[in-house]
Parts: structure tokens; sequence; C-alpha cells
């Protein structure tokens, strides 16, 4: 057993996980140490923490001397295709109330999501480190999610400007062409950076008025957890981004053949894997896209890893024609 | 029209016993048949490979036939996957060679060419199309083929301006396309697929349909004529198995589809894992739906419009009717009347309204589906104009009564045939209109904008036509949502199907 004392990371610095063990404040159990409470990691569907439906799970480790509330390793729930099933429910019902809000009223979600991860950041960190990242580099990566969240959420309202079109079509009509959300997108987060790609994934579909169910990074799904409780303490509406976790390899071809889920985003597919999500989505005529798996580095780039590119790959455009005449 | 004498005029007016049908001589029209004399079909086509007319080495033909008069027109070469490899190989040379390298200038000049040549070729474009496709004269004289030029035309433009049409990002083209294109819109369709592809650098190997090839043939000709680089367009006919080989060839970057929505899965599997680039265009079921409060005459020509267009073969055509419940019945009688006074007969006819379906495949298909309307228990409605006793022709035909889950509420005719249901509120219209796996297009008329408007926010399609119907452009981006494909043709959007961008 570990005492604050012992353990390198401040006090100061760490505003929720508290050590392993302090002495029992209320002084009742005479020098005893308090027993920690530990956290019980969840799948983040439909605004609620969830286990998985199969009961399954799966070891994440973590580096020790942390002074974390957690124990050395941690239990995370392997989804299954029941929980994307769940998942699908809840995120159609989100999308139709997501999409319909104005792009601003989107924008500031968005940025309600950054101050909420900024207040977290050292919790963020925290998770991170123990994950296996220098102090230094989790600093870098939280601080870049935050900045993240903030560039999309001055990108919702402008989307359309850019996208959007006059087509001045040869004949008495007006006509215009509009993005639209294309529904539910799945996403595969890449690997690394647990954190930073993850955000950089799922908050451009929501940009554009998507939901989201995404399967988060297998080597730190902690952190996606973690980020979730940011998900859920900002004013985003339950459903709209749902984070498994689990296996992509397994969640992927779920995805691909349900009927409901409209385009896969794959950052983390081999070769098999994404020949498997083509095939399987064909038969709904499913978007597909597979990334083959960018450098860490790139999710920092802001000319990479950010842009229009990444919302416009799941918009439609609806061309709209109306006479002129009186 | 002709004008009616003094006595027949009084003729009408005696019998007014039911006025809508009683059009007494007037509908009348003395035959004008657009003069064919001029335009020279061959007796066969060769492959348009790297340039030249080469035989084919499947040593195979097939007849293209004539839909109305079931006549040959041309024996056209069957391309094998040797020849397909041949025009990949001859694609590559030219995209390596020359088409890639060339200013984004010149290359434009090279593609307003094509748009000039094809207008100086108008009418004889028109009548190939018409005999070899079955649509009539007047739509393929005053809507595909002078929407061909322009899809030209607008893609020339874009050529030297790709640096402005992507915010930024860099384009690059992406390589070979392999393009496989439908009977509906023979010559339009290819006008879709090459001009954006040539526009941004590809070069191309295009599979026109075994029922159409003839006018993709005329359009080799124009290209040989514009001087394009050899091999820049490559042209292979045949049937499925010719689309096949294209699909399959692995020296290809990219396929663009065009067609029924079980061969664009088929064709979605089959590159999965190939890493080769693919836009859809689909089937569509679209709902067309009508306010009591329409401009109910309008709204009528709308849905003739809509759903007998081209015979029907429209994969954005208007084919499921929701009616607001209240003017149901005045809808139904109103386009009940109209559809009899629809002409119906020799394509080549300027005044021809209704040509032949494509294929006697196709007509099969009507019938079947329409048999299979009756006995599902829909009322049947049909012209009962006079069908020639050659060729294949199928009668404006519409159904009342059927429930969303019957087949002639559900899949896609690709005939002249309507399904005609009803709603009671804008709700359930938007419910009804987007219940299906298709999301090609809509048709909403109202005189009510705010309802226009709220109304095309909901509904899941491509494209929306407000008091209107069946309108294209090359500026208007089209294409589908869900089971009716992805990818746009037409207008900026349309470009990214062609191009890698940087970021």
């Amino acid at each position: 057993m570990k005492t604050r004392t012992e353990s390198h990371v401040d006090a100061a610095d760490v505003a929720v996980p508290g050590p392993l063990a302090v002495t029992d404040p209320s002084g009742a159990s005479a020098g005893l140490p308090r027993l920690r409470v530990t956290k019980a990691y969840k799948m983040y569907v439909g605004g609620a923490f969830v286990r998985s439906e199969s009961g399954r799970y799966f070891r994440v480790a973590s580096e020790e001397a942390q002074g974390d509330a957690d124990p050395a390793g941690v239990n995370i729930p392997r989804g299954s295709r029941k929980d994307v099933r769940d998942a699908v429910v809840v995120a159609k019902a989100a999308y139709e109330k997501w999409e319909a809000r104005t792009p601003f009223n989107r924008g500031q979600i968005l940025y309600r999501l950054a101050e909420v991860v900024e207040s977290r950041a050292k919790e963020l960190e925290h998770s991170l480190v123990r994950a296996g990242q220098s102090r230094a580099e989790a600093a870098r990566e939280v601080a870049a999610t935050v900045d993240r969240a903030v560039f999309y959420a001055g990108f919702a309202d402008k989307v359309s400007a850019l996208v959007a079109s006059h087509n001045p079509v040869s004949g008495p009509h007006f006509g215009f062409s509009v993005p639209e959300a294309m529904g539910i997108v799945a996403v595969i987060a890449p690997e690394s950076p647990s954190l930073l790609g993850l955000a950089s994934v799922v908050l451009p579909p929501i940009t554009g008025g998507n939901s989201v169910i995404v399967v988060a990074s297998e080597a730190d799904p902690r952190t996606a957890i973690v980020f979730s409780e940011c998900l859920a303490t900002s004013d985003l509406p339950g459903g709209v981004i749902n984070v498994l976790t689990g296996y992509g390899s397994e969640m992927g071809p779920i995805f691909a053949k349900h009927r409901e889920i409209s385009a896969i985003d794959a950052w983390t597919a081999d070769e098999a894997l994404r020949a498997t999500l083509e095939r399987e989505a064909a038969s709904s005529v499913k978007r597909v896209k597979t990334h083959p798996s960018p450098n860490a580095e790139m999710w920092f780039d802001r000319r990479r890893g950010q842009g229009l590119g990444f919302i416009e790959r799941h918009l439609e455009t609806k061309s709209i024609w109306h006479p002129v005449g009186v | 029209m002709k004008s009616m004498t003094v006595s027949e005029k009084s003729e009408a007016q005696k019998s007014t016993k039911d006025l809508a049908l009683d059009f007494g001589r007037a509908w009348e029209y003395a035959p004008s048949p657009e003069a064919t004399d001029h335009v020279k079909i061959e007796k066969r086509y060769e492959l348009f490979i790297g340039g030249k007319w080469v035989a084919p080495k499947s040593g195979k033909y097939f007849p293209t036939v004539s839909p109305s008069t079931e006549e040959t027109l041309a024996e056209v070469a069957e391309a094998n996957a040797e020849d397909v490899d041949l025009a990949v190989r001859a694609a590559r040379r030219a995209y390596d060679g020359v088409w890639s390298r060339m200013r984004p200038e010149e290359r434009g000049k090279y593609i307003f060419r094509i748009a000039r040549a094809i207008q100086e070729k108008a009418r004889e474009l028109a009548i190939v199309e018409t005999l070899d496709g079955g649509k009539p004269i007047k739509e393929s004289r005053d809507v595909d083929i002078p929407l061909a030029a322009a899809h030209f035309f607008y893609h020339a433009g874009w050529a030297d301006k790709l640096d402005y049409a992507f915010h930024g990002r860099k384009a690059r083209p992406l390589g070979v396309a392999g393009q496989v294109i439908p009977w509906n819109f023979p010559l339009l369709m290819a006008a879709w697929k090459l001009a954006p592809a040539l526009a941004c650098g590809n070069t191309v190997v295009l599979k026109p349909a075994e029922t159409t090839p003839l006018s993709a043939l005329f359009l080799a000709r124009i290209i040989e004529e514009c001087e394009l680089p050899e091999g820049v367009v490559n042209i292979v006919t045949g049937a499925g198995a010719t689309g096949a080989a294209v699909v399959d060839h692995p020296g290809i970057d990219k396929i663009a589809f065009t067609g029924s929505t079980a061969v664009g899965k088929r064709i979605q599997a089959a590159l999965a894992g190939s890493h080769k680039r693919l836009t859809l265009e689909l089937g569509g079921k679209a709902a067309n739906i009508v306010f009591a409060d329409a401009p109910i005459d309008q709204a009528i020509e709308g849905i003739v419009n809509g759903i007998y267009f081209n015979q029907g073969h429209v994969c954005c055509a208007g084919s499921r009717l929701l009616v607001e419940e209240s003017v149901h019945d005045v809808v139904v009688r109103k386009l009940a009347d109209r559809i009899k006074t629809l002409r119906l007969g020799d394509p080549l006819d300027k005044n021809t309204d209704i040509g032949a379906i494509n294929s006697k495949m196709q007509l099969d298909k009507i019938r079947e589906l329409v048999a299979s309307g009756e006995k599902e228990g829909a009322q049947l409605y049909q012209s009962t104009c006079p069908i020639p006793q050659k060729g294949y022709f199928f009668p404006p035909t519409f159904f009342t009564g059927a429930s969303q889950s019957s087949r002639i509420a559900r899949e896609e005719i690709f005939g002249p045939v309507l399904t005609v249901m009803t709603f009671r509120t804008p709700d359930e219209a938007i419910e009804k209109a987007n219940n299906t796996m298709y999301g090609l297009s809509a048709g909403i008329w109202t005189d009510k904008g705010a309802k226009i408007f709220h109304m095309a926010t909901r509904l899941k399609a491509g494209v929306i036509w407000g008091n209107t119907f069946n309108k294209f452009d090359p500026t208007s981006p089209f294409g589908g949502y869900k089971e009716s494909g992805f990818g746009r043709e037409g207008g900026r959007q349309g470009l990214s199907a062609y191009v890698e961008l940087d970021g």
C-alpha cells in the first residue's frame, strides 16, 4: 500500500483520483488505512454508463506507482453485438434531434465540451500517464484535445457556407445544394494517441450533425472512458457520442452489417479487417472509409489532423430545385 | 396542334357527357417522323482502344436492336477480359505519358472541343439515341443531347480551376477510371462520367450498356475527331461480363457505376479490400408528394413528367405518388384523364410522348410487377391507347389502393407505372416518403413556401424538386442517400469523385 507521501504525484495536481489509501479522516479506525473506492469502468451509451450486455471484459494494465484510485490493472467491458444494437437505437434517436439543432447551438455545445475537458485536464493526463505516457506527453495531448474541440466548435456554423452551393442551372429554376448529416457514423478510433485520436475522429462527424458510435483504442480504453465522463458533464445530449470499448476487429464487422449505420470510419484496421468491413458494408451500400494507421504525431498537426475534410466525409449533399416565376 | 374546323368544334360541344374524355378529333396528329436518312450507322462496330478501332480478342459481336421496331441496327464488338486489359493498359499509358502531365487549361480545351462537337452533331446523336434506346425523339433532342454537351462544357471549365474547388486542399487525379453506365440515358450518362473524370486529369475505360451502345460509339468518333491523345478515353462494349472485367481489373484506380442497386451492391462487395475508389449511382423509389394546397393541374403535369418521362426508365422517377387524402379523388380522376392523352408510339415521331420500353427483358419485368400489383389487390388505371404491333411498348399505368408493403410500392419498376398512396399530415408524408431503402429524389407540390422547406429538410433524398420534377443540370450535384448510392455527379461537389485531396 502506498500513501500520498510515497507517490511522486503531487496531491495538488490531482483533482479527482485520490491516493491508493490515506489515513481514515475521521480517525475512527485509529491509524488503519482508509479503504479506497475503486471505479468500475463502463461504456458510455445513450448518456449512461453501462457494462457490456455480454458480461465480457478485458484487462488493461496500468503503470504502477501513480497514486491512482485504481489498482494496477482494471477491467474494461468488451462490447458485443447486442451492445452495438443498443447503441444504434439511442444513436438514431439522438441523431434526429442533434441534426435539427442550429449549427450555432451545436458549436456552443462543442465549446462547452472544450471547457469541461480543460477543467478535467489533470484527470485525463493522469489516465494517459497510467497508460504509459510521460507527464509532459500527456499534458501536450490533453491540451491538443481541448484545442481540437475548440476548432470544431468554431466550425459548426461555417461548414455550410463552405460546402453548400447555389447552382446556376440553365432554366427558370432556383437551385441550391446543402450539406446534411448522414445519420449514424461508426468509428474505429486510432490506437494512439488514445485521447487526441479519439476526439479527432468523433468530433468532426457530430459537428456536421451526425451521431457517433465509436470503439475506443484497445490499448488505452480507460482514457476514452474518462473522456466519456467529460461528454456526460458537458451539454452534449446523450446518444450523440456513444463510446464502446472492446476489440475493433470484433466490433467493426458488426457495424458493417448493421443497416441503420450509415457510414464507417476506420482508423485502426489491417488489410483483412478493411476487406471485411468493405464487403459486409455492401449489403446496405454503406459509406466506408478505412485509413492507413497514421503516425501518432499526425494528430498534433493542425493541417493534417483536423480540417474540413474530416467533417465533409460524413455529409450528404442535397440538391433542391424550385421554379422561378409569377 | 392542328386547328379545328367549325363543324368539329360544334361536334365537340354537343357531347358534354364527359368533357374530360371527349376531345373529338382535336387530339389527332398527322405523323411527324424525324428524318433518319442522313444518319449513317455502320454494320459493325469494333472496340475503341488506344485511339484505334480494334477487333475484339473475344472474336465475338452482339446485335444491338431497336426496341421500337425489333430490327437489328448494327453488331457491336463484345469485349472480354483480355480486351478490357488492353483498354486499361492504353488508359494507363495515356495517363502516365500525356494526360496527367498536360497543362490543365489544355486538358480543358480538349473537353470544350467535345462539347462543341456534340452540339454540332446534336441532330444525328438524338436520332441514334432514339433508334437504339427507344426514347421519344423530343426527349433525346431536347434533354439528353443538350445536357450531354452542357456537361462537357461545364466540366471543361473546371480543369484549370481545381485549386479553387477544395478550399485550399490540393487535388490530384486518381489515375485510370473504369466507368459502367446504364441504358436509360446512354449518351448523357457517358457525359456525366467522362466529363468530370477527364477534367480532373484521369483517363477512362468506359463500358456502355449492351442494349444501347451506339451513341457512346458515336461519341468515340467525336473524341477521335477532337484529336484527344490516344488512350485517354477507351470504350469497351459488352454485357455484364465485360462490366465485371472492368470492375475486377487490378490496373484500375476508380470505379464509377450507374445502374441498379442489386448490381451496385455486388460491385461494392467485389471491390472490398482492393483499394479502388468507388462511387455508385443506383436505384430509387422517389416519393412525389402532393398537398391539398398544391396547384393541382400543375401538379398533374409534374406527376406525369415525374413518372412517364423516358417511359419511367429514370432512377429518380417519381414512382410513388403520395397525395393528401382530401384531394386524392380529384387527383386520381385528373390523372386518369391525363394519361389517356399521352401519345404512345414511334419514338422518332416528334409528337410521341411515350416511346418504346428499352428491351424485351425490361418489358417482361414491368409486366411481372404490374401483374403483382393487381394480384396484391391494388386498382389498376391504364391508358387504352393503341399499342404498336412491333416493338416493346407499355401503356402509361398507375395503381391506387396499394399498401405500403406491396411490391409496386417498394420495388423499383423502372417503367411507366405509378403507385398512388395517401397521407393526412406532413409528418405522415415524411414517414411514408422516407420508408424505403432508397433515397435518390423526392418531389413536393404545395403553394406554401414554408412547407416546401419543412419537407425538403426532412426528406432523406439527394435531390428534392419543389413544384417541379426531373430537372437536371451540370451545375447541380446529383446522387443518392442510403441504398441509392454514394458520391455526387455534377457541380463542384461532383469533382470529389475523381480526385485525391491532400488534407
